[in-house]
């Protein structure tokens, strides 16, 4: 992992369809170097997958986004990692992170109703072995996701030419 | 009625794109890359630094000189960055941006009659401001072949005995000329020689995409007989903020100051605020921004030379300055026909002095996708 590999990162990062041909150009590297990196960057799982940053409100199908905290007992050897897996394996689960603080897991849940969200954690995840305590935080509004800022801006204004 | 404009305010040429920019704002879906500041926001910490200064009412003026703590963290950024040694205390002022250190810098060693060669290509505003002082430019032409880098040569041509003064600018508005430590010694042996003093303005210093900036005044026996100028609108894309620095042997800034406390005062206190905060923690930043227009630069100049104008690397600042020669048109011709016909606007290079002829200035400071477009449509008025 190199100057050049945290380059081709970063560009991808913020726009995944940017051509090879561009990024060989802006790093000054042949086109070919680029996607052997790339290659080796998806193989070492660096690079895990190629996405889209949707602003699901726009869409407008009235589905539903929850943070969901959880206070969960380590267990012996294991510490949180079973836990954590069994409830990765649900579709609902977008995200999944061991966090600092008062929680011990942070989910990102996602459904088509309040309701459906609801009894997902009532009914899958709270009853869940180790599992101590649940918060649930539905998401009122997206303001920034993935370093993308979903609410506009005023453009500012230069002067269209200056000296 | 008599005619009340002074002679002096006369002999200033009016701006050479008037027609040009009046032009531009009548038109509607226009990529510009005439535009000489960058296209990213204030660091947003930066900002908050100088909402907060407004929010606690530090509205007041501050001393001639600036904040002191601005002026201590300018010192040790120097030193750190180009190897610079400026007391805070004696040879440091805070200016209202760049120009205003310009101005000052000139109207405290400008005698009437003295000459100060302009090496050209150059920012618009180094001529213009001899004159106010009382001097007389004489522009050095810095030569394409050469990079656009200033050459001993070219310089020892001009002088005279009336020469006081060397005005550079490196790196370079409009060529992204860089001049580099030994570029810069070929030009401090003539300068002591002649017992010249250089004012330079290095306010693209940090935007250097081949290696570390050197500053004239850190060669032996130059910090004596240099004015260094710098800023944060650049680097910090802090150019409303108008926060600059003028930086001297304590008898020059000394009189720079007398002229800078009557003329401005200070310069405005939350943008020296915001600028602390800048040297503080805006480094990143920096170095982000830094980053996107090395890649820019390298994908317009890729696109240039791949349309047919021919460009040198430049190796600074956010100017391409390709030839137009291969064209058939001149600077100016080429400049209004781009913009009539495909609405893209760039500076006619001939705006920049004589040595910008048949060229045009393109400024990077935009969008890589604007980059792109631009680069389809000048395609398509060079090949019609």
């Amino acid at each position: 992992m190199d100057e050049t590999d945290r380059s081709i990162l970063e560009l991808l990062v913020e726009n995944a369809r940017i051509t090879d041909t561009d990024m060989a150009t802006m790093l000054g590297i042949p086109e070919g170097e680029i996607r052997s990196r790339i290659d080796r960057l998806q193989k070492e799982k660096v690079i895990r997958k190629f996405t889209a940053v949707v602003d699901w409100e726009r869409v407008g199908d009235g589905g539903v986004s929850a943070i969901i905290d959880l206070k969960v007992a380590p267990e012996r050897d294991f510490g949180y990692d079973r836990v954590a897996e069994r409830i990765s394996r649900f579709r609902q689960v977008k995200s999944l992170r061991l966090v600092s603080g008062v929680y011990d897991l942070q989910l990102h849940v996602t459904g088509k109703t309040m309701k459906e969200v609801a009894r997902f954690v009532a009914e899958q995840i709270a009853p869940i072995q180790n599992i101590r305590e649940t918060a649930t935080h539905i998401i009122m509004k997206t303001y920034k996701e993935n370093g993308i800022p979903f609410h506009e801006r005023e453009m500012a204004e230069r002067l269209p030419i200056t000296m | 009625m008599r005619g009340f404009i002074s002679e002096r305010a006369q002999r200033i040429p009016p701006s050479g794109i008037r027609k040009f920019f009046d032009l531009l704002l009548t038109m509607e879906e226009v990529i510009s890359l005439g535009v000489g500041e960058p296209d990213f926001s204030t660091p947003w910490g930066v900002s908050e630094a100088g909402i907060y200064a407004i929010e606690q009412g530090h509205t007041s003026y501050t001393s001639n000189k600036g904040l002191l703590t601005l002026r201590e963290l300018v010192s040790r950024n120097l030193k750190r960055r180009y190897k610079l040694q400026y007391d805070p205390h004696e040879e440091i002022i805070i200016t209202s941006g760049v120009s205003e250190a310009v101005d000052i810098a000139l109207r405290a060693v400008v005698d009437p009659m003295d000459e100060v060669l302009v090496a050209e290509p150059s920012y618009v505003a180094y001529s213009p401001c001899v004159t106010l002082a009382g001097g007389v430019p004489v522009p050095v032409r810095c030569m394409q072949a050469d990079g656009f880098r200033l050459k001993a040569d070219m310089l020892m041509e001009q002088i005279t005995p009336r020469t006081k003064a060397l005005m550079i600018n490196f790196p370079n508005n409009p060529s992204g000329a860089v001049m580099r430590r030994q570029d810069l010694k070929e030009i401090a042996d003539v300068i002591i020689d002649h017992d010249l003093l250089v004012i330079s303005d290095e306010v693209y210093s940090e935007l250097n995409y081949s290696g570390d900036h050197t500053s004239i005044a850190s060669l032996d026996g130059m910090k004596e007989r240099t004015i260094t100028l710098n800023g944060f609108s650049k680097a910090y894309s802090m150019t409303g903020w108008r926060v600059g620095y003028l930086c001297a042997p304590a008898e020059i800034c000394g009189a720079a100051l007398k002229i800078h406390q009557y003329v401005m005062l200070c310069a405005p206190i939350m943008g020296q605020i915001a600028a602390i905060e800048a040297l503080k923690n805006g480094e990143e930043d920096k170095n982000r921004m830094v980053r996107e227009y090395r890649m820019r630069r390298n994908l317009f100049i890729a696109g240039l030379n791949r349309i047919g104008l021919s460009c040198h690397m430049p190796e600074g600042a956010f100017y391409a300055f390709p030839s137009v020669e291969s064209t058939g048109l001149d600077d100016v011709l080429f400049a209004e026909r781009l913009l009539a016909e495909k609405h893209v606007a760039v500076v006619p290079g001939s705006v920049f002095g004589e040595a910008g002829r048949d060229h045009i200035r393109c400024a990077y400071a935009v969008s890589r996708e604007d980059l792109k477009e631009a680069l389809e449509r000048m395609e398509a008025f060079i090949s019609a």
